[in-house]
């Protein structure tokens, strides 16, 4: 039986120079999320309501289906970390992993059908 | 599994309730709830692809009393959200760590929060 302390079987091994990934990447999409987040609010304020047909254009415009990917892409993937984060500090055990692995689920199923919409709309106006 | 008795962190059962933790929390809880919103974003754009009946069927839910009141709540969660976030970038780099200029900074980010929701709803329901 050794008599040495967790901390001092960690202290002298360095850092594990990974882990920092889900960090940065919160941060980055944070970033994005800024201009992104205020264009699509202030793009909704001005959409007029209810018609179909005007937003199906609105969607198909280019600069707006790249911005929209760009929006499902960081608010999907800032979400899911971010959900991570709490599933880690709150929910334990196997309950904890079952949770892990569907947030993850719905948010992989969440960015493919925003994409996939986005696209399949945009290439739909066109015809 | 081993630890599932283990107490859970952030013991929100704990802590005296002062404004920085008050806060901290509630940039948590708008989180989760822009998750809901980024499942309502892709429903939305799902529902413009699936063509005009399913988007006024989605466009008449989001009109409900009880769609409005989710729009106006995501509305405030998406500007505290993002003022929190950028008190957080702020401390990332160092910024605002004094006792009273993160209680100050607090206060301001519930304000612009507040303001901003308030502001855009103005908008809505004059528009």
């Amino acid at each position: 039986m050794s008599l040495q302390s967790p901390l001092g079987k960690a202290l002298g091994h360095g850092s594990a120079k990974t882990g920092l990934d889900h960090w940065l990447a919160q941060r980055s999409t944070a970033i994005a999320l800024v201009p992104l987040g205020l264009w699509f609010t202030v793009s909704l304020l001005l959409l007029p309501h209810g018609s179909h047909e005007f937003v199906v254009a609105w969607v198909a415009e280019p600069l707006n289906a790249i911005l929209l990917i760009l929006l499902v892409i960081a608010l999907v993937y800032h979400s899911m970390v971010g959900l991570q984060v709490i599933v880690e500090d709150y929910v334990q055990g196997g309950l904890g992993y079952l949770t892990m692995i569907t947030v993850q689920f719905v948010h992989i199923l969440l960015v493919v059908a925003g994409i996939y919409s986005i696209i399949v709309i945009s290439l739909g106006a066109g015809q | 599994m081993a630890h599932s008795d283990r107490p859970l962190s952030p013991h929100l059962a704990i802590y005296r309730w002062k404004i920085s933790n008050t806060l901290s929390i509630i940039h948590r809880m708008t989180g989760v709830a822009l998750s809901f919103g980024a499942l309502a974003l892709v429903s939305w754009l799902l529902s413009i692809l699936a063509g005009q009946g399913y988007y006024s069927l989605v466009n008449d839910l989001f009109d409900s009393f009880i769609g409005r009141f989710a729009l106006f709540g995501w509305t405030f969660c998406f500007f505290y959200h993002l003022s929190n976030g950028i008190r957080h970038m702020c401390w990332d780099v160092g910024k605002g760590f004094d006792r009273l200029q993160a209680q100050q900074s607090g206060i301001l980010v519930l304000a612009v929060a507040l303001i901003l929701t308030v502001g855009l709803w103005a908008i809505v329901l004059a528009g």
